[in-house]
């Protein structure tokens, strides 16, 4: 993946797609809007004749901040206040509002909202800042390097506008080849602790319209019925009972035979209709395992030879070194399946316009993957599609598949209907927890050996289970010689000085339909590493904090330095070394998305009788923390989403088919699990990288090293309450 | 079959059957979506509106057994005075992330507040336990419910 960073090269681009736009929304292709209407100065700011700035925003608002954090880069560079702009969200357009890490393909993920757009965002208001400041300078006809824009005023000397004079003179100016961005000096919002998120009030008030908020004049609302496992094909049904349900318009097998479609006039008249309808299914293709004997599969792999040598290593050298090491130590982890659960059940809505067009009305988080599957199942060139990015409550990575699976149901659903009225896909929770896409399980095994000193003289580190990757679109990008990078993130890329480390992977045959979620590798890498990290240390005799810093001591290592400073940040805020009576603390530091986050759990009670997590302090070096209260806001959330799924949660099967059902057996994190966090942010002059992952990972091996302090016990299968362990 | 709703300070005649949730006569026939779907079975409180000024699960509240009662969602309590300090409160500390479940957040720390001016901790945690959030925010509901307290106290 190329980022492109070249300026020049962006504006040239970031010009002529403006251009474009005018040309195809007016006929007579003038570059200068008429005074009422919006001016488009360049693909990411738009700008109406009373001054209201736009900021067109690429990628999707699911919590995690773009919605503000995009808008500021632009307000800052203009020279805006924050109620100053607006936003709205991209159309669907790779060769435009692609992601620049994803190379031409619009989509959110891997942490990188604000890390992709950061020189593109304020290149762009840049831009048009000095377009509006050229444009007073011609009207007034004073020198541009006079002129200045506060606060949404353009000033130079003893005058003074809004910007709104200059709007459609400054549309009439060619985009600056090279605008200058602001200094970090002179940064007003950007690193602001008091700008607050511009979504807020809506949020809190019920105005905020999410995609399953949706209601086009018209629509019948699709439901499918699935088989209970996974694999299962609908032959035909019977929907007589359908028929007695008030509402239920008709049936239809999809064209994949994957389901059954069961139309509506509204949701819970789907909701009945769908549960009234019996299916014949073909099962005789359909997964049967239980998930012990995929279990079991995967514990399997881990002692055999691997699959892959990931880091090339001599690996009987580090074998033949542990075994002649003073002291041995070996551990055997699993992590189950796990479901992402987003607040918002899938769903979308697909239209068909007068003039062919289809529209999809989505919380979209990859738009180019529904587009490009339109393409195919409508036969439409890409012009022909359209996509309206909506408010989208959650993701964790659920939104992303790259199959589009939930877009291309609604797709197949829409075309068994004669297209008249728009059909809008509804998932309930049940679908949610039963039919989705999980978070592979997986299994590590460690075995580290120690010379007398206590020194490590080799790691040995298998990994087994389903790759995420294999298989989708972006394999070519991220399988390298076989080996799935998410497979083994987190280990074979650590900062740690560790010598003597060789890492095996070995991927499991398909399980189940397995997507990224929350931090996707590391969700599993980091449990391994920062765990065994406490085990060696005790059997080294050292402290935990003492001995990963003594692992990332090279001072030529950005890398390690990096991450030792949040270590040491994070040990100070929590008080490591002067533990209060009662209570335990647990220490674990990770980097993901380019992000270092350290994490001290602190708890009381005992396993037994119940685990209290008393806090949870953090420290976060992201680069700059463009708006530190959402950099704040997603460790929380981080560590939440970490903590809550590790206590309690997993996805199993019986005979292929999903155990769980509900929240009730896929019990969220609520309120009173952690009583307080407590974030710190590193401060950086770094460019900024990705906030919405990184808390996650350190936050369970920081649980699982306090339980260890604070019992001795070393929780190595997942989730802890499979091990006797409660929490109150 | 129709039936009447008083539904923030409004009647409404609505045609819906029996045992039809309330959540879905709210979303699909009076197009009010700030009542939200979450789960179904009332175990994530996204759907909470007032009975009377009770929080309650929509999702689990049938049509014929609302006829007499005095409904508000989240488009209304607003104009209440608690409601108002609660959405106050929200935005000055950003409490949402994705915002799907804060709807009923608000409708549920409403509740709270209206029988318990000055709730400590422990009654925030237990008193908010059915209301799940999947962004984890929950830091920011207890210190949200704290600080539109003060608001209500001022």
């Amino acid at each position: 993946m190329t980022i492109n960073t070249s300026r020049r090269g962006f504006l040239k681009g970031a010009a002529a797609a403006g251009a474009v736009l005018l040309v195809g929304a007016r006929p007579d292709g003038a570059l200068a809007a008429a005074s009422s209407e919006a001016t488009q100065f360049n693909p990411f700011v738009k700008i109406d004749a009373d001054g209201t700035v736009t900021a067109i925003v690429k990628h999707f608002e699911k919590g995690q901040g773009p919605a503000t954090g995009l808008p500021t880069l632009i307000a800052e560079e203009i020279g805006l206040r924050m109620d100053q702009i607006e936003y709205g969200f991209a159309p669907s357009d790779p060769n435009v509002y692609n992601n620049l890490f994803f190379g031409p393909f619009q989509g959110t993920g891997g942490s990188t909202a604000m890390a992709n757009s950061w020189l593109q965002y304020r290149q762009a208001g840049a831009a048009a800042r000095e377009m509006l400041i050229n444009a007073a300078a011609q009207s007034w006809g004073v020198d541009a390097s006079g002129i200045a824009i506060e606060e949404g005023i353009v000033k130079a000397g003893d005058k003074s506008a809004p910007i709104a004079e200059f709007v459609a003179a400054a549309a009439q100016l060619d985009a600056p080849a090279e605008p200058r961005l602001k200094d970090p000096s002179e940064f007003r919002l950007i690193g602001n602790d008091s700008v607050r998120r511009k979504d807020s009030a809506i949020k809190g008030n019920g105005q905020a319209i999410y995609g399953m908020d949706l209601h086009l004049p018209n629509q019948m609302v699709a439901m499918i019925k699935r088989p209970e496992s996974r694999g299962g094909i609908a032959n035909g049904f019977d929907d007589s009972a359908s028929k007695e349900v008030k509402g239920f318009i008709s049936a239809a097998v999809l064209p994949n035979k994957a389901g059954v479609a069961v139309f509506a006039e509204n949701t819970w008249a789907a909701i009945q209709a769908r549960d009234a309808l019996e299916v014949d299914w073909d099962m005789s293709d359909a997964e049967t395992r239980n998930s012990d004997e995929i279990k079991a599969e995967i514990m399997a792999a881990l002692d055999a030879e691997p699959t892959y040598n990931v880091n090339k290593a001599d690996v009987a050298a580090v074998s033949a070194a542990i075994d002649e090491a003073d002291k041995v130590i070996e551990k055997t982890f699993y992590f189950p399946l796990l479901a992402h659960a987003p607040m918002e059940p899938l769903n979308c809505t697909i239209e068909q316009t007068a003039d062919g067009t289809i529209v999809l009305h989505d919380g979209a988080q990859m738009p180019t993957g529904p587009h490009m599957a339109y393409q195919q199942i409508f036969e439409l060139p890409p012009e022909k599609i359209q996509i309206k990015t909506m408010l989208a409550g959650g993701s964790f990575g659920r939104r992303a598949t790259p199959d589009a699976d939930y877009q291309v149901e609604a797709a197949l659903a829409f075309a068994v209907t004669d297209r008249s009225r728009p059909v809008k896909l509804v998932w309930t929770r049940e679908d949610d927890i039963r039919s989705g896409y999980y978070r592979p399980a997986f299994g590590h095994k460690v075995r580290v050996g120690l010379d007398a000193d206590g020194n490590i003289v080799g790691w040995q580190h298998q990994i087994a289970g389903q790759s995420v990757i294999k298989g989708t679109p972006f394999e070519a990008v991220l399988v390298h010689d076989g080996v799935d990078h998410s497979s083994v993130e987190g280990v074979a890329d650590s900062p740690y000085a560790i010598p003597g480390m060789a890492v095996g992977l070995t991927d499991t045959p398909k399980a189940t339909t397995v997507l990224w979620w929350r931090s996707v590798g590391h969700t599993h890498t980091a449990y391994t590493m920062e765990t065994m990290m406490d085990v060696v240390a005790k059997a080294a005799g050292r402290d935990p904090v003492e001995f990963r810093l003594a692992h990332l001591s090279d001072p030529d290592n950005p890398d390690q330095a990096r991450k030792a400073a949040v270590l040491r940040l994070a040990a100070e805020k929590a008080g490591w070394g002067n533990v209060p009576e009662g209570r335990s603390l647990g220490v674990a530091v990770h980097k993901s998305f380019g992000s270092y986050a350290a994490e001290v759990v602190e708890i009381s009670g005992d396993p037994d009788s119940g685990i209290k997590i008393e806090k949870v302090t953090c420290a976060i070096d992201c680069g700059i923390a463009v708006n530190p209260d959402i950099v704040r806001a997603q460790m929380e959330g981080g560590i939440g989403y970490g903590i809550g799924h590790v206590m309690r949660d997993q996805i199993t099967l019986t005979s292929g088919a999903v155990d769980q059902f509900n929240f009730p057996d896929y019990e969220p994190l609520r309120i009173g699990d952690i009583a307080a966090i407590d974030v710190h942010i590193v401060p950086s002059a770094e460019a900024p990288t990705g906030v919405g992952e990184p808390g996650t990972p350190p936050s369970a091996p920081a649980l699982a090293n306090a339980i260890k302090a604070m019992s001795g016990m070393h929780v190595a299968v997942l989730p802890m309450d499979e091990n006797g362990i409660t929490f109150v | 079959m129709a039936l009447t709703l008083k539904l923030n300070g409004e009647t409404h005649t609505v045609d819906a059957e029996p045992g039809t949730p309330l959540l879905w006569v709210i979303r699909d026939e009076l197009k009010l979506t700030g009542t939200k779907f979450g789960c179904g079975v009332a175990s994530c409180g996204a759907c909470t509106v007032h009975l009377n000024g009770e929080p309650v699960r929509s999702c689990q509240t049938y049509i014929e057994d609302v006829e007499d009662a005095e409904i508000t969602t989240i488009e209304a309590v607003g104009q209440d005075k608690i409601g108002a300090a609660v959405q106050q409160a929200w935005v000055e500390l950003d409490v949402v992330q994705c915002g799907y479940c804060q709807s009923g957040q608000v409708m549920s720390a409403v509740g709270l507040l209206s029988e318990n001016p000055k709730p400590s901790v422990e009654e925030i945690d237990s008193y908010m336990h059915g209301n799940a959030c999947r962004c984890a925010t929950y830091q920011r509901i207890r210190a949200g419910i704290q600080r539109a307290s003060e608001i209500l106290e001022a």
